[in-house]
């Protein structure tokens, strides 16, 4: 096992690269619309537990309704382009800002209480906004939804086929990818883990433990809020009930799944979870509890999560030293 | 209306509490969130009423059998799933995982045997109602009000004045002082785990004789108000959690009647989160120091 760690430490690298040429290629080898919409749906959940994994991996911020901004995202998205016609251009930043804006709003008081109190206050958020949504009958439509959501386009062009829709999502992932590894390794990242240690100790070296608090609830809302605005332009119909606290719970389990603070965990954790229960078909009813059974134990197994207490970058470091003395010697 | 309306919250609050006690008591042991305490409150109702209705024919007694079923659920979470995790001394959130991958275990257990659809449940407290003026009373109310209060005591009772609950106690405050201390901490968390099940599953049959019926979702939004009520009383705090849940259900019913029905549960989860923000440890929690 810490061969394979050390291999992939080592060529880290050139393994993104395979892993997104792989990606790209795809769509080209597997043509059935099935196996495409699992991969959509794989490539949305990443994007989504990588949100998450910055509150909760990064930051040490129990959410539990991440849901919530992703229902934001959707019915923003939903709302601007059945009614004012937006291009999902349009319609995806909109999701961001309003994602974002709701993130702050929850942000700002809560980020005061810790732990469970902050737990039991982002569920209740998630089940305030969901209520909204199925009560806010000339905005949303309640429990009807919004049906006839125009399929996803961008400059004139529309993305309708299920390949194109694909590599929409693709570079969601790569762009969210992007945004949290560059958040976790700058200055500005080591500051959010540091706070996720200690946040007492991180304010006592002059660390703003509020500001970068809050700055990563609206970042995670944001990228979730965009996940919805695809959601919606995908699936073409949305309604309350896809945004419930057990959605926001079932994000949690993503997000944790593949390791705490690990972007490649969270890829492959992501990816696992929602592989497994479409591969278990044949199993019909059963899928759901052999799925809880898995999440047991794999917690007895590994507790910290698939890649949790892997650290690559530690790992490389220690690598090159070693060459390094070897090269001397 | 007002006072009719006020029972109606107090009976179905007290419901509440009994399941906030679960979440208050495993919390002040092991600092965990329970997420399978909903579920569990759903088996129990399922449990007891499949036994009535399949096997035994005396509801008490499948009442008592579903009971022990219920305990021996929360002891299995326990063993099977979070010593394990104590023993390899690892973050707390793995566990909270693993309750939720019970809850999931559960819910979806009782669909897959006991059928998905909404079922019917004899009410087994109706003796008639009393009315004075406009407020109706049923004898439903009284005896799950009753019971509630007796189980309320009872807990409390075990937890601040036996021998148990002292362990108990001395558990919650440090594991590694109580095991030096002689006291059989796993021992203890089993049957933390048990007495948070039993008072779940019998708030489960008690609200499924209310509304006369069941079925497998309940937990899920049970779960939710009951957590939300324990940390409104405060967290690890057994009155807190009694009242926690009582003012839930008050809030959710005057919610319901005066403001909108809609927007029931939204109504008091907004007071929750106002109380929260003003007083972050809770109606009755102790204020929590940070050291570094």
């Amino acid at each position: 096992m810490n061969k394979i760690f050390e291999f992939c430490a080592w060529h880290s690298g050139k393994l993104t690269v395979g892993a997104l040429a792989l990606a790209i290629v795809f769509p080209f080898v597997f043509t059935s619309s099935y196996v495409l919409r699992i991969a959509i749906t794989v490539l949305m959940y990443i994007v989504l537990s990588l949100s998450l994994n910055l509150l909760v991996g990064f930051l040490g911020q129990m959410s539990m309704g991440h849901a919530a901004f992703w229902g934001i995202g959707a019915y923003t998205a939903a709302i601007l382009s059945t009614r004012l016609n937006l291009s999902s251009l349009g319609t995806f930043l909109a999701a961001m800002v309003v994602a974002g804006l709701f993130g702050l709003l929850l942000g700002l008081p809560v980020l005061k209480l810790k732990g469970y109190y902050l737990t039991v206050v982002t569920l209740g958020f998630c089940e305030i906004v969901r209520l909204v949504e199925l009560n806010w009958m000339d905005l949303t439509r309640g429990s009807l939804g919004i049906a006839a959501i125009p399929p996803l386009n961008f400059f004139g062009q529309i993305f309708k086929s299920s390949r194109s829709v694909y590599f929409v999502a693709l570079v969601l992932v790569v762009l969210a990818v992007y945004v949290v590894h560059s958040i976790i390794n700058s200055r500005v990242g080591l500051a959010v883990m540091s706070i996720r240690d200690d946040d007492v100790a991180a304010a006592s070296i002059g660390i703003p433990v509020f500001r970068y608090k809050v700055m990563v609830f609206i970042v995670a809302g944001m990228l979730a809020g965009l996940a919805g605005a695809f959601y919606a332009h995908y699936i073409s119909f949305i309604d309350p009930s896809g945004f419930t606290t057990s959605a926001s719970l079932d994000l949690v389990i993503l997000a944790i799944f593949g390791g705490q603070g690990s972007i490649p965990g969270a890829i492959l954790g992501t990816t696992l979870l929602t592989v497994l229960p479409e591969t278990m078909r044949s199993l019909m009813e059963y899928r759901q509890m052999i799925y809880g059974v898995i999440i047991v134990v794999m917690m007895l197994v590994k507790p910290d999560g698939l890649l949790g207490r892997v650290n690559f970058k530690y790992i490389r470091q220690r690598l090159q030293m070693k060459a390094e003395k070897e090269a001397k010697a | 209306m007002f006072l009719q309306q006020l029972i109606n919250g107090i009976t179905i609050g007290s419901t509440y509490a009994l399941v906030a006690i679960g979440y208050s008591m495993v919390f002040g042991v092991l600092e965990l969130i329970n997420f399978a305490n909903g579920s569990v409150y759903m088996l129990g109702g399922y449990l007891t009423l499949m036994l009535y209705t399949g096997l035994v024919g005396s509801f008490g007694l499948s009442f008592g059998l579903g009971l022990l079923l219920t305990a021996l659920v929360g002891y299995t979470i326990d063993r099977f799933g979070l010593r394990r995790l104590r023993e390899k001394k690892v973050p707390k959130i793995a566990g909270l995982i693993t309750t939720l991958g019970f809850s999931q275990i559960i819910e979806n257990a009782v669909r897959i045997f006991f059928g998905s659809e909404t079922k019917p449940y004899p009410n087994m407290l109706d003796f008639g109602q009393v009315t004075f003026g406009n407020v109706t009373i049923t004898s439903s109310q009284v005896i799950i009000l009753m019971i509630s209060i007796l189980l309320m005591l009872l807990t409390s009772v075990t937890v601040y004045r036996t021998k148990m609950g002292k362990a108990m106690l001395a558990v919650s405050q440090s594991q590694e002082a109580s095991q030096l201390m002689g006291i059989n901490v796993n021992g203890i968390i089993s049957l933390t785990f048990m007495i948070s099940s039993i008072l779940a599953a019998i708030a489960g049959t008690l609200v499924g004789m209310y509304y006369q019926n069941i079925d497998a979702s309940m937990g899920a939004s049970v779960g939710m108000k009951a957590l939300a009520s324990a940390v409104l009383g405060g967290v690890g705090v057994l009155p807190g959690a009694m009242v926690g849940g009582v003012l839930m259900g008050i809030f959710e019913t005057l919610g319901a009647s005066y403001i909108s029905s809609g927007y029931r549960d939204a109504i008091s989860f907004a007071i929750l989160i106002i109380v929260i923000l003003f007083k972050p440890s809770g109606l009755f929690g102790r204020k929590q120091i940070n050291k570094v």
